[in-house]
């Protein structure tokens, strides 16, 4: 595979961890716009716990260390965050990343403005089966009990509630493993480039990372795979095919392009690219039984 | 006599923010919803200022240099920023309210003008990141370095102008909002869009009036920025949009008066605190208050209960 495949795979690889990390929230309807904050925590604590003048641990404990400390991180402000709802949330989550990176910018230990060079290194050989491993996750958690239940919470929280789905335990979970998620990713990020600075998880990640997520859908578990996929690969297709062609008005004016696509997609299609109606429409043979229950389930109401 | 300096410096620098802060919290208030296109007005506006008093503007430079002279051109300026952004206002519009209905339900439907408003900051960045580059632009100012002191205390005069208009504009905006029948309108929709189209209010007709408004609220203070601190650049709406949202919260989410003394106030807190505890640590003190505050007070000094719940 030549370099420049190898890098592309990379960032997408990235981008796919990090969208399934706020997709589980938003599955449940939350909006976390706080990605940043739980990436830097897993990109800096994984370089602290690996690196010789901290704990001097190997790479993959201190991956796993890393996600459990983001992931109690996450639990504990997962608490007081959940309790505000709407633009209240986007708000919180946003304000606690901004936190995270201030008080990092400041520790020396951490190389403060300077950055933070990391020792091991993980390859593509790494990376992508992680990826893997993360997409299957997220698609067996969406189909467990839990899954559903914040599928239900998605619908109609009140109805979920009168249900006996316990809306709180949900949220927290959905919450704490998609920060963890964040975190691996943050991890990943570090050990691959080899050098972290608080500087590169800035707003701008984190407002791209939710809306992989909400251009994606977030009724299937397919939605963070398709947006984050669409929104790495198109706009390098775009340069690519603008610099073989010659046309540099294509190539400085791509993502323009982008964000007309975004504010079209929001007029034609409201949901995301795929909803549970594409999903079992494209299924065909695979998902027929369960169609057949819907279709019933619609005749009979 | 240090320390007074500085709160007067907050004071110059919050009234930048005390505007962005009342579009935001204009757009909440009667919207309902969180407008990231107010960042990419404020900068946008700021840049065609700059490239209109520099003379890099894509075409009409000539025209402008006819018309008003070196001398004048930043009366230029103001008209091209004014018009271009009350323009792109109606157009946002109408790609942002208009379409916030999901045709089959959804919970994140209300996070559809939010998704719709990041395409536009998108868009805006990106078209004056290649149209003029990254690099921070440097407008020279007309004004020069006009200060005078009372005291040991030094104030910079376009600042004090600036504050008192930045003031002015958004003590006449609350005055609209309570007498006029504009204002009356307005706060009917604030309540409850479908009881205000019952009662014959248009409602198609005043919310790109809203729209207007808050772009022209960004469009003078993007103006007043370059005027201020001469230097923009792609994401200058990025920073003093943050640190708005901050300062609105504070004051609560629609209130006016609330943005007003929010906004003068996270202005004061951030001087403050690059001269406490240094610039690298000043976000700190800024996003913890809002952190705190969002959890334990979310409606903030003057806010109202019933704003931004369930809505994003």
């Amino acid at each position: 595979m030549s370099g420049y495949l190898e890098s592309q795979l990379i960032i997408l690889c990235l981008a796919t961890i990090y969208a399934y990390g706020i997709f589980l929230p938003a599955a449940s309807g939350q909006l976390n716009l706080g990605a940043a904050g739980f990436i830097t925590l897993g990109a800096y604590a994984s370089a602290w716990f690996n690196a010789s003048t901290g704990a001097e641990l190997p790479v993959w404990l201190s991956v796993i260390l890393a996600m459990m400390f983001t992931g109690t991180i996450a639990f504990v402000i997962s608490f007081p965050i959940l309790r505000t709802r709407g633009v209240y949330m986007v708000l919180a989550t946003f304000a606690f990343a901004e936190v995270v990176a201030g008080i990092v910018i400041n520790v020396e230990e951490l190389g403060a403005a300077a950055g933070m060079p990391v020792d091991a290194h993980l390859d593509v050989t790494v990376i992508v089966p992680m990826t893997i491993l993360v997409i299957l996750f997220s698609f067996y958690f969406m189909s467990t009990r839990l899954g559903l239940a914040l599928r239900s919470i998605h619908d109609d929280e009140n109805v979920a509630t009168l249900f006996g789905v316990n809306v709180r335990t949900a949220k927290v979970v959905a919450f704490t493993v998609g920060a963890m998620l964040m975190s691996l990713g943050g991890s990943l990020y570090g050990h691959h480039y080899n050098y972290i600075e608080a500087q590169t998880f800035n707003v701008l990640l984190s407002i791209y990372i939710l809306l992989y997520v909400l251009m994606g859908g977030t009724q299937t578990a397919w939605g963070p795979l398709i947006g984050a996929a669409f929104f790495t690969i198109v706009p390098e297709a775009l340069r690519e095919i603008a610099e073989s062609a010659g046309l540099t008005w294509l190539a400085e004016g791509r993502f323009m392009m982008f964000g007309a696509f975004i504010v079209l997609l929001m007029v034609f299609r409201p949901e995301g690219v795929m909803t549970r109606t594409l999903q079992d429409r494209l299924g065909g043979g695979l998902f027929r039984r369960k169609k057949q229950v819907l279709d019933e389930t619609a005749a009979n109401s | 006599m240090l320390v007074i300096q500085q709160l007067v410096n907050g004071l110059m620098l919050g009234g930048v923010y005390v505007m962005v802060a009342v579009a935001f919290t204009l757009i909440i208030g009667m919207l309902n919803f969180l407008n990231f296109t107010i960042p990419a007005l404020f900068m946008f506006a700021a840049v065609l200022m700059y490239a209109t008093m520099s003379g890099t503007l894509p075409f009409g430079n000539d025209l402008i240099l006819t018309i008003f002279g070196t001398e004048y051109r930043w009366i230029a300026g103001i008209i091209v920023a004014l018009i271009v952004i009350a323009l792109v206002s109606l157009v946002i519009e109408r790609f942002t309210y208009r379409y916030m209905k999901a045709k089959y339900g959804d919970a994140t439907e209300h996070a559809l003008p939010l998704v719709s408003s990041l395409g536009f900051l998108i868009i805006f960045e990106h078209l004056v990141v290649s149209t003029w580059g990254s690099d921070p632009l440097t407008a020279v100012s007309p004004f020069g370095q006009g200060t005078f002191s009372i005291g040991t205390i030094i104030f910079s005069v376009p600042q004090i102008v600036s504050l008192v208009l930045s003031l002015v504009v958004v003590v006449m905006l609350s005055v609209m909002l309570k007498a006029s029948k504009l204002g009356r309108a307005l706060r009917a929709i604030a309540e409850r869009p479908d009881a205000a189209t019952l009662m014959g209010v248009e409602v198609g007709r005043i919310v790109p009036v809203v729209y207007v408004i808050t772009g022209l609220l960004c469009a003078i203070s993007g103006v007043l920025f370059t005027i201020n601190y001469t230097t923009v650049d792609a994401y200058v709406g990025d920073t003093v949009a943050t640190v708005a949202i901050a300062g609105m919260v504070l004051g609560g989410l629609g209130n006016v008066w609330g943005a007003i003394v929010g906004g003068l106030f996270i202005g004061m807190l951030e001087v403050m605190s690059i001269y406490i505890v240094g610039a690298d640590f000043a976000k700190v003190p800024i996003w913890g208050m809002l952190l705190l505050l969002l959890v334990f007070k979310p409606t903030g000094l003057f806010g109202h209960t019933l704003i931004g719940k369930g809505k994003f």
